[in-house]
């Protein structure tokens, strides 16, 4: 039977990241992105090494958030990440350009092995992840191929939405992923129903984080997503569970 | 190079397996190399031979057959199998190198010759994989 030798190569690429943290949730719109790119700046700032790795396969955002033009990664034992503001940053969208990519299933699958396969993050302290939304394999091969991660989860006040996270909790909790937290997005000053389903879940609360009008300025400008109130209340999230953020 | 990322990939591979296997000695890892990552077999095999680990006395004796397998592709519109010269004419740099690191861009990038649809299967020659090793 074949061997497919990327997935020992897995492991030993990530061997030099201390630390990697899923920012998921399930839902699509809920603002993982902004949240996965706003923490990956954050804690560049703090002086930390940091990098973002966009999975959302075939809707690729982070590169808009950052502010960067894409381009074919630089070879050096593998791709080497592109270099944003003091945030290395490796997406789909650094190959594919500005095409669409439509992935099905198994195409999902290898991309994404490929991509943690040859991508050489060189020594990072946190290796942050924008999680694509859904459960389908994206999301079950980071719970297979990097069981050390952490999942950061995202959630929002709407019912809807919550009711897309739960499930996004339940099954994160059966394959007995590492949950970090979850965090409040677009709070409006009442965040009780996010509060309660991370305690009905066993999931620690880590703060909300407001609903912030001026974060569409300040998109594809990474020192003004640094500089938000965003930002600031992702700090403080992150700052017990995440040491290093001043 | 990114070669090297594969290369030392299957190097890491074959020495689980032997670890698995309980074998001494590595004699042949026999490795295939889908069309559609368009790697050279020769710069492949520098590639392999680049990352042997040299204290590694398993891997002391171990060659390499490599063998380039021509991609395959099923259109699931119209059922059309087809191979990647009838997919059209030569790719632009920037596509061909998408191609080269993550095959299935090819769905980004390929058509199928009889409906234009780019929603179609990679059956055979996507990437690098172990085919066999043989040891004792």
């Amino acid at each position: 039977m074949a061997i497919d030798p990327r997935l020992a190569a897995v492991e030993k690429r990530l061997d030099s990241v201390e630390r990697i943290l899923a920012v998921t949730g399930g839902k699509g719109g809920i603002g993982k992105s902004v949240v996965a790119t706003t923490l990956s700046i954050v804690l560049a700032r703090a002086g930390r090494s940091s990098g973002l790795l966009d999975l959302d396969l075939t809707g690729p955002t982070a590169h808009v958030l950052l502010g960067a033009q894409p381009k074919a990664p630089r070879e050096e034992f593998g791709v080497r990440p592109q270099v944003v503001d003091g945030v290395s940053f490796m997406s789909v969208a650094c190959f594919s350009g500005t095409s669409p990519a439509p992935l099905r299933g198994e195409d999902v699958t290898n991309v994404l092995l490929e991509i943690l396969a040859i991508t050489n993050w060189g020594k990072l302290d946190t290796l942050t992840i924008d999680m694509p939304p859904g459960l389908g394999d994206a999301a079950l091969d980071v719970v297979r191929l990097i069981p050390r991660a952490e999942h950061l989860v995202v959630a929002t006040g709407s019912r809807v939405v919550l009711e897309t996270v739960r499930r996004n909790v339940e099954v994160l909790n059966r394959y007995r992923a590492r949950i970090l937290g979850m965090v409040g997005n677009m709070d409006r000053g009442d965040d009780s129903l996010v509060r309660e389903l991370a305690a009905a879940h066993g999931v620690r609360f880590l703060g909300s984080l407001p609903y912030d009008e001026t974060i569409e300025s300040r998109v594809g400008i990474p020192d003004r997503l640094g500089d938000s109130d965003l930002a600031r209340a992702l700090e403080r999230c992150v700052r017990e569970e995440h040491p290093g953020p001043a | 190079m990114h070669e090297l990322a594969l290369a030392d990939a299957v190097v890491t591979s074959a020495l689980a397996a032997a670890e698995r296997e309980q074998l001494r000695e590595v004699t042949r890892i026999a490795v295939r190399i889908g069309e559609l990552q368009q790697i050279d077999k020769d710069v492949f095999k520098f590639a392999l031979e680049q990352v042997m680990p040299s204290g590694e006395p398993r891997l002391a004796g171990t060659s390499f057959t490599l063998e380039t397998v021509p991609a395959r592709f099923r259109c699931r519109a119209c059922n059309r199998g087809f191979t990647r010269s009838e997919t059209g004419g030569s790719l632009g740099k920037e596509e061909a190198e998408a191609i080269h690191f993550l095959p299935e861009l090819a769905h980004a990038f390929l058509r199928c010759p009889g409906c234009d649809s780019g929603d179609f299967a990679v059956q055979d020659g996507r990437g690098v994989s172990i085919a066999y090793i043989e040891g004792e």
